[in-house]
């Protein structure tokens, strides 16, 4: 069993992201032991991207300022490195495809293993062209998450069947960033998803108040939250890490544990 | 061609987010049914002759033959359609296909505007809503075009994120798609982006090469040496060079847009300096950085504007199939001006950039040989901004 999935095991997961270097790397390292010690199962870690096509406004602005800060890949993966010294929190990458590729994929993928990274996760990665990256996350033991959308339909199963660490079903059309209401059917691809894979899964996209957090988790493995969090890094910045443990346990408390399994 | 369907060499592909899958695999499928269909055939070239104009003239060029004294030069009229560019082929395919699919809605990217005014006015036609993305600075230097797409009942949405150009306005257009995806399609305006949009907009843009073909053999009974297009995403070079590829004699150029040379930060050559990449849906060349951060680009000509280019033309490029040459904003508006002077005809600047290319080729050929330059639009956009770039401001 992969370190993702034993995140699942006893409880259902609340999942925070957060853009590194966003506004700097020093807050970042702050946020995510802020996060781990509030109670988070997984953390999403973005690498910036100059385009990220799958963003909403808000991760848009984090992605831009981290760049704008100087941030890159070497800096992130020196990051990790860091708080590896004292969270075990499992950890995952989110990025696009191009920061992996442009890198070089199996020395970006080695160096995940190396410094102690446990998952990927690029949302410009369809199904189709997942067998260019699969093999070499497989050869160094980082699970590649994949993605289950509102318009899957018939993919549901064919993703289901191949997935690694746990699946990211995402909650709605469009890009990420909070929605005052979730209407897609999500208890019946879950259905579908259960029916093809022991992997567990996870509700992400437009979820930001714990009554959304309980009601996702409880369709689900656990619920995932980012602009949300972004939002307290820009409006309370560098005395934002407090904050968002706060957030953190709050929802945390509301996702629950997982009465049985 | 390709091993992999949607792939040119290692080209190509289908990098998007899993929310647009079926979107595009719904119109893959609704192409090869179409693309094959008499009655959907007959409609698209009753539209292409009667609405836009087609054939567009394959005019001599003699007094640029003579001025330079080397080939003899063709101009393949593009700027003579109707909205004035190429880009009418490929939205009018792109449209009827989206109607016979059902969809009521069509959104689009645009750079100088040709493209978001070719788009909406497809939608005026069809009887279809109508959004186009375009940079804000975009918005800001081509002004007129704006207004003509809010003439033609289009929404025109300034995009303000990144660079504010071509680039971002293509994100947006992504972007848009994946929040509302039952009732709209996505008319991508270059052979970029996802398969099967490289494959599509390539075909209806072929129109170019196939009337090319019979029109040069009409009138000198052989094929030409050299076709010379304008590159960004690259569809009307594309287009141009289509149906040459197989005819190996032929040489085919595109012509990037070098900016202020492509020894500066200032440039949108592609070829000339991007490296292999994955990005807008494909792999292909992209001006970056070490770490995959796509590059802000720069050239006069909003249409050339892009850090990326269409995944057949970097397979061509691979191969050297085609060649690729970059020509700086100076030498792209030297062309502007001289083909207006000399021919009485004033290319879009993005068109200019292969007039500038010409100018250099032809007098290093024989007097037999011959060079056609698609003008792949007209050039009234441009001629506020190219006084400027004088030292004389004009308004609009």
């Amino acid at each position: 069993m992969s370190k993702i999935a034993k995140a699942f095991e006893k409880t259902k997961a609340f999942i925070p992201f957060v853009t590194c270097g966003d506004p700097d790397l020093e807050t970042t390292a702050q946020v995510v032991r802020a996060m781990a010690e509030a109670g988070a199962d997984l953390i999403e870690l973005g690498i910036p991207f100059s385009d990220p096509t799958a963003e909403g406004p808000v991760i848009q602005g984090a992605n831009l300022r981290a760049l704008k800060a100087g941030t890159t890949t070497d800096k992130i993966f020196d990051l990790v490195r860091d708080l590896r010294r004292d969270v075990s929190v499992p950890m995952v990458f989110m990025t696009y495809a191009n920061v992996v590729f442009s890198y070089g994929t199996e020395r970006f993928v080695s160096t995940c293993e190396d410094i102690g990274m446990d998952g990927l996760i690029l949302p410009d990665l369809p199904f189709e062209e997942k067998e260019e990256f699969a093999p070499v996350c497989r050869k160094y033991g980082i699970d590649l998450i994949s993605l289950v959308a509102p318009t899957s339909a018939d993919r549901i199963a064919m993703i289901a069947r191949e997935a690694e660490g746990f699946l990211y079903i995402v909650s709605s059309l469009g890009v990420t960033g909070s929605r005052s209401e979730i209407t897609t059917d999500l208890g019946a691809i879950i259905q579908v998803v259960r029916e093809n894979t022991s992997v567990p899964c996870a509700i992400g996209f437009g979820i930001s108040t714990p009554e959304q957090a309980k009601k996702m988790a409880a369709l689900s493995d656990g619920a995932i939250v980012g602009s949300a969090i972004i939002k307290l890094l820009e409006q309370f910045g560098k005395d934002a890490p407090e904050r968002i443990a706060d957030y953190v346990r709050e929802m945390k408390g509301a996702v629950g544990y997982r009465p049985s399994l | 061609m390709s091993e992999k369907k949607g792939r040119f060499g290692i080209h190509g592909g289908q990098y998007i987010p899993e929310t647009l899958m079926n979107a595009v695999i719904e119109l893959e499928r609704a192409y090869d049914f179409y693309k094959n269909d008499p009655a959907f055939n007959r409609e698209l070239t009753e539209l292409l002759d009667e609405y836009a104009g087609r054939p567009s003239r394959l005019t001599f060029a003699k007094k640029m033959t003579e001025d330079l004294g080397g080939a003899k030069i063709y101009l393949k009229r593009e700027d003579l359609n109707h909205t004035g560019s190429h880009k009418i082929n490929n939205v009018l395919g792109q449209a009827l296909l989206a109607k016979k699919m059902g969809e009521t809605r069509l959104i689009a990217e645009t750079g100088a505007g040709q493209h978001g005014v070719a788009t909406a006015t497809a939608a005026a036609l069809m009887g279809m809503e109508c959004v186009v993305f375009m940079g804000k600075e975009d918005t800001e230097r081509q002004a007129l075009n704006v207004y003509r797409m809010r003439l033609l009942g289009a929404e025109v949405v300034p995009v303000t994120t990144g660079t504010a150009t071509l680039k971002d306005a293509v994100s947006e257009a992504m972007r848009e798609w994946t929040r509302r995806i039952d009732d709209t399609h996505y008319c991508l305006g270059s052979v970029m982006g996802p398969h099967p949009f490289p494959t599509i907009v390539r075909d209806f843009q072929a129109v170019i090469s196939r009337e090319v073909k019979a029109q040069l053999m009409e009138k000198e009974g052989r094929l030409p040496d050299a076709v010379l297009a304008c590159v960004g995403g690259g569809s009307n070079a594309m287009g141009s060079f289509y149906h040459f590829i197989k005819d190996e004699s032929v040489r085919l150029i595109g012509c990037e847009a070098a900016g202020r040379g492509t020894d500066t930060f200032e440039t949108a050559a592609t070829i000339a300096t991007g490296r292999e990449g994955i990005f807008h849906g494909m792999k292909s060349y992209f001006c970056q950085d070490e770490f995959g951060q796509i590059a802000p680009v720069y050239s006069i000509s909003a249409g050339l504007d892009y850090p990326g280019i269409g995944p057949e033309h970097a397979w061509l490029h691979d191969t050297s199939r085609a060649e690729y040459v970059a020509i700086t904003d100076d030498e792209a508006v030297e062309a502007f001006e001289y083909l207006s002077r000399m021919e009485g005809i004033i290319p879009a600047i993005e068109s200019a950039h292969a007039v500038a290319h010409a100018i250099k080729l032809a007098p290093t050929m024989g007097k037999e040989q011959i060079i056609v330059i698609t003008i792949s639009g007209r050039g009234d956009k441009d001629v506020a901004a190219i006084a400027r770039y004088r030292g004389e401001d004009i308004y609009e």
